[in-house]
């Protein structure tokens, strides 16, 4: 009964192998294909489309707006959820369940809904984002944020600030309590002990929300299509448009393949970080 | 005037008194144990000392001056946690010096310090580790020298060794207190352990209810209970016509109370019984001294000093 564990296994691995290694292996292939206006795809094997998006200065523009929207997405997502998961932490019940609905609850609306919700608040110029900046007398003149990044990155954060706050929330139920008192016993202020004893100890769990966080927000699709729209593509929208637009499939799967590579490089970067960097603290 | 003084010390959860009016002088270089069931206060009275919680009435004062007054980061208390509370991403050496970097004292001097404070607790050669890669054995001592180094005017232990195993708690009670008696820290223990109290300290506050039962040294809270409580957690305990008997205390004897054994349990170097006697059930322990003994059902006479 060696053969049992592997036979037990079969079913996941088809359903994987079937739903995402088939589907992944024939996009790469696509993206070797020729495509023309006229002839459609062509099954064939050549690098055109490789060439084009490695070479052409229009899809490094795309891809460096991705993973800079991506850089200040994951920022602010951890500037912002750290301290929020670390208040969270800190209430007292019911008010913890009630935070924590309130910060989880975006979780069960649609993406869609969501973003739409931050075009009507970001608007053209009496949107009331700008109304209330102007209330404040923080800006003089309404700043534009529907199809630039600025707004983008807005609203990709609040849509994936549960991640990090998550991600953090998890690594700070591990720290245990006296710690902190340990600190303040030996004369450490509340902020040398958030600084020195606090943020080390739950870094893992920032660094991994991070990873989360720049994952969804470099493919993230909906929120840059609705924001950014056609004047600020990111490469999710743009592989969709050649998809579903220009009908060039092939150049299209070589945009997304592109983007899973680098996507992969930089997760696999960031777990070696990780792991090199805590691994005798926290194996 | 005693070097730190609780005074009417009290501490309420709602209606419920977690400690009730206790009262205790310790002397400067005493080990005092505060001793008691789950729940009987001691732990909240380590804290309202540590200043993680505030009492609700009542005074606690270190060296004539108000304790109260002072911020928990500023009292100079060393705390030894029941879970060690190492700090888990600095090596053993940076955390027994972060004190010292709270105090401000000089990098070199630092180093010296933490040297002599892992030689202290003997682990001077493990300076270099994370407290994750050590024993729980070698984690209590870390913590120990942690406390120890900023040369606290009092130290604090709650429930040090309980989470070390028997045969190491022993090792480490002997330890602690010789490292103690060495450096003449002013130490408050906290544990449920009554023997670990006696063990280590010079008196014990037995507390039961958020009140002290009895203060005093070990032998004679053990010799000369206050209360039946007291007589009960100390130790096994006989009540034999209104008196209490330790079973160490009764012999068999040729005359005497009158009674068969109903069991005998062999401990290694004691034999524990139970006798059926006309008083009720009494336990009688004997030391093992090779001789032969009753037997399960034999008719015996107990005997003990003092019983008319």
């Amino acid at each position: 009964m060696r053969a049992a564990p592997y036979l037990l296994c079969v079913p996941a691995l088809v359903l994987f192998a079937g739903v995402v290694i088939v589907p992944l292996s024939m996009t790469v292939l696509l993206s070797f294909h020729d495509w023309g206006q006229y002839k459609g795809i062509e099954p064939v094997f050549i690098l055109k489309n490789w060439h084009e998006v490695l070479s052409d200065s229009y899809f490094h523009e795309m891809f460096a707006r991705t993973f800079r929207v991506a850089f200040f997405v994951t920022l602010l997502a951890a500037l912002f959820g750290a301290p929020e998961a670390y208040i969270l932490n800190r209430m007292r019940s019911p008010w913890r369940g009630i935070f924590l609905l309130v910060i989880l609850g975006p979780l069960l609306i649609s993406v869609v809904a969501r973003t739409l919700g931050w075009a009507l608040l970001f608007g053209g110029n009496s949107g009331l984002v700008n109304k209330a900046l102007m209330g404040m007398g923080l800006i003089s003149a309404p700043l534009p944020f529907m199809f630039t990044e600025v707004g983008v990155v807005v609203a990709l954060t609040h849509v994936l600030m549960p991640y990090m706050v998550l991600a953090v929330w998890a690594s700070l139920q591990r720290l245990d309590p006296q710690v902190e008192n340990a600190a303040v016993a030996l004369g450490a202020g509340p902020f040398t002990v958030l600084r020195r004893i606090v943020l080390p100890q739950v870094m893992p769990g920032i660094l991994s929300g991070a990873v989360i966080v720049f994952a969804l927000a470099a493919s993230a699709f909906a929120t840059p299509a609705i924001i950014g729209g056609r004047r600020l593509k990111v490469a999710s929208t743009l592989a969709y448009d050649e998809f579903l637009n220009t009908l060039n499939w092939p150049l299209g799967a070589a945009v997304a393949v592109l983007l899973l590579l680098a996507l992969i490089a930089v997760i696999w970067g960031a777990n070696r970080l990780v792991e090199r960097r805590y691994a005798q603290v926290f194996a | 005037m005693a070097f730190l003084e609780l005074e009417k010390l009290t501490r309420s959860f709602g209606a419920h008194n977690a400690v009730d009016g206790l009262t205790l002088g310790v002397e400067k270089g005493e080990f005092v144990a505060l001793l008691g069931p789950s729940g009987c206060g001691k732990t909240t009275t380590l804290q309202m000392i540590a200043g993680f919680v505030e009492p609700t009435s009542g005074a606690i004062r270190l060296g004539g001056k108000d304790l109260l007054a002072i911020k928990p980061a500023k009292r100079g208390l060393g705390i030894v946690f029941q879970s060690y509370a190492l700090f888990p991403h600095m090596t053993v050496a940076e955390n027994v010096a972060f004190g010292l970097e709270m105090q401000g004292v000089a990098a070199a001097e630092r180093r010296t310090r933490v040297a002599e404070t892992l030689e202290l607790v003997g682990l001077g050669a493990f300076g270099a580790r994370f407290p994750r890669q050590m024993s729980g054995g070698q984690q209590q001592r870390v913590a120990l020298a942690r406390a120890l180094v900023i040369r606290p005017q009092v130290l604090l232990l709650d429930e040090p060794l309980s989470n070390l195993d028997a045969k190491l708690r022993e090792g480490m009670q002997i330890e602690l207190r010789q490292i103690q008696r060495t450096v003449g820290t002013t130490t408050i223990l906290v544990t449920h352990d009554q023997a670990e109290a006696m063990a280590l300290s010079d008196r014990i506050v037995v507390m039961n209810q958020g009140k002290a039962e009895q203060i005093g040294p070990p032998h004679e809270a053990y010799e000369r209970p206050a209360t039946p409580f007291v007589a009960n957690f100390l130790g096994k305990t006989n009540l034999v016509n209104g008196a209490t008997v330790r079973p160490e205390r009764i012999s068999f004897a040729e005359s005497g109370l009158a009674g068969t054994v109903r069991t005998r349990i062999f401990q290694g170097n004691h034999w524990l019984y139970q006798v059926d006697t006309a008083s009720g059930l009494v336990t009688v322990i004997r030391q093992n001294t090779g001789e032969a003994m009753p037997g399960e059902g034999d008719a015996v006479h107990l005997g003990w000093e003092g019983r008319a």
